[in-house]
């Protein structure tokens, strides 16, 4: 049988979208151990899974290492990856968001500063509302930036909104929602058809169910 | 062909062009000029409308930023043109020399093929304005289902047409086993006609027994004011990304004031670098000499060796970095 290579972004959303995985007739019981591997494999059941760091998901994909993968709706749409996008899992459901200290008010008068680690997203929401603005391109603690003065506003993903109350900060406006999608390489999609629309139909059905997670 | 072009003509057709950054420069009398990013607009302009059909094809290298690799490339493509009063067996034609194409790079490849008036009667039936069709388009090059559904819902469009298109959009299968299930789909006359043009074309390439490689793919969206009829595209296994683009481009065509139809693809040879084996070694044969060895005896080693199709290097010193297949030491005391 054809191996499908599977990308997993690495943390607790990558091991919940393993365990949909696994519901649904992809197991790999190498993945659940504990151990260094870098790649998992189960010839039985055709797949091979690895971990990436998931902003390297798209890359994988699009470049044909991974045939499939799971990302976020947000690193989808800050990367632009050229793949198909095959179902919504459900999972990882969180919302991107424009926050800032709870007494800030954007007057509109002057060129907003953005600190995100979102560039292409905070720069295409503002550009749709015709608002000037400045990006700060961080890789962290984003929270940080409206606290120091180092920007007006931030633009990231909000889970539960914890983070931001205790640190005074609160979401002034939601950009879109977010979930972790299915992706797959335009390119594999047509030489390994079966097997990925199979995966992609029981991934989809699992989720409507309410399966696994 | 020249490898220049009046930066004009791309600025007129921008969305044409695979990418937006056209390498440019200044004449000598001042004027703009562009590294050519594409030959098939300056085909067009330089073409006259005529009796019979203009059938060319090129072989030369475009121009492109690229944001990968450092800076400007320069990329070798092959295509071919065919231009004028089209009919069934001019189109069928490119499309077999396509297949063929295909055929030479790859045993294993896949052609798919898509027909806009298809998609486009589709998106006429369900009344959808600009925005809606862009994003429309967008979700179905995605292949994206729910985006597709959710779309439609938003903007209140007919659930019959959201759904064909999602079914559509998914649709990826041999031409016979895909033909009822499209019949079923056919809304108004557009799509009717583009659907007996396809099945016409599927004929073609199936009695010249290159079927194998086929199937319809409607998630490949081009510009529709630029492409017309039906669009295809060319992969192999091992690539991640297409490696022969092409379509029929009547829009194009009228925008820049010639009348008729026209047809053609381009083979992207940059991608097919990654098919070909790792290097062979650097020669089959490296002959060591000294002073003892005459230049005739030498010359006539060589001589021998290339006749024989082998390559030869004729060195005092083994050079460093240099792989051989064999060792000819003609030294004093050499083997």
């Amino acid at each position: 049988m054809e191996m499908i290579n599977i990308a997993l972004p690495k943390g607790r959303l990558g091991e919940s979208v393993y365990a949909m995985f696994k519901a649904v007739g992809y197991a790999c019981p190498a993945i659940e151990e504990e151990n260094r591997k870098l790649v998992f494999e189960n010839p039985a059941a055709g797949v091979r899974y690895f971990w990436v760091k998931p902003s390297d998901v798209p890359i994988y994909v699009q470049r044909g290492a991974a045939d499939v993968g799971v990302a976020g709706k947000d690193i989808l749409l800050e990367h632009g990856p050229d793949v198909y996008e095959l179902a919504d899992l459900g999972v990882g459901r969180c919302r991107m968001c424009v926050a800032a200290k709870a007494d800030f008010q954007d007057d509109g008068a002057r060129t907003l500063r953005v600190a995100t680690k979102f560039s292409r997203i905070a720069r295409g929401y503002y550009a749709s509302l015709s608002r000037d603005i400045d990006v700060i391109p961080l890789n962290g603690s984003i929270e940080l930036a409206p606290l120091l003065g180092l920007s007006d506003v931030i633009v990231d993903i909000v889970e539960t909104g914890r983070t931001l109350a205790e640190n005074g900060l609160e979401v002034k406006a939601e950009i879109l929602p977010v979930s972790a999608r299915l992706i797959a390489n335009k390119v594999s999609y047509k030489f390994k058809n079966q097997a990925i629309r199979q995966m992609a139909l029981r991934m989809a059905e699992n989720k409507q169910q309410g399966g696994a997670l | 062909m020249s490898k220049f072009e009046e930066y004009d003509l791309y600025v007129r057709n921008r969305s044409f062009l695979a990418s937006d950054h056209i390498l440019t420069f200044t004449d000598l009398d001042g004027k703009l000029m562009a590294l050519k990013p594409d030959v098939t607009l300056s085909i067009l302009k330089n073409g006259r409308d005529g009796p019979g059909l203009q059938k060319v094809y090129y072989n030369e290298n475009v121009y492109r930023t690229s944001p990968t690799a450092s800076g400007c490339r320069e990329i070798p493509q092959a295509g071919l043109e065919c231009i004028g009063a089209l009919d069934a067996y001019a189109e069928g034609e490119v499309l077999l020399l396509a297949a063929k194409s295909l055929e030479v790079i790859s045993g294993e490849y896949l052609l798919d093929l898509s027909h806009l008036g298809f998609v486009a009667g589709l998106l006429e039936q369900m009344n959808a304005d600009e925005e809606a069709r862009r994003q429309l388009l967008r979700a179905m090059s995605e292949k994206n289902a729910p985006a597709l559904a959710q779309l439609a819902a938003q903007r209140g469009l007919p659930a019959q047409g959201a759904e064909a298109l999602c079914e559509l959009a998914l649709l990826y299968a041999r031409p016979l086993e895909a033909m009822d299930r499209l019949r079923g789909m056919v809304q108004n006359r557009r799509m009717e006609k583009a659907l007996e043009e396809l099945e016409a074309l599927c004929d073609l390439l199936e009695s010249q027994g290159l079927a194998e490689g086929l199937r319809l793919d409607f998630s490949i969206v081009n510009d529709m004011n630029y492409y017309s009829g039906v669009i295809f595209r060319g992969f192999v296994p091992g690539l991640a990304s297409g490696v022969l683009a092409g379509g029929r481009y009547d829009h194009m065509l009228h925008r820049m004031g010639r009348a008729g139809g026209a047809v053609g693809f381009a083979v992207y040879l940059d991608e097919l670098e990654r098919l070909a084996p790792p290097a062979r070694p650097g020669v089959d044969t490296l002959v060591l000499y000294d002073d003892t060895v005459s230049p005739r005896t030498l010359a006539a080693l060589t001589g021998g060796i290339t006749a024989r199709g082998g390559t030869v290097r004729a060195e005092r010193e083994v050079p460093a970095d240099l792989t051989y297949r064999q060792l000819r030491d003609l030294r004093k005391g050499g083997a």
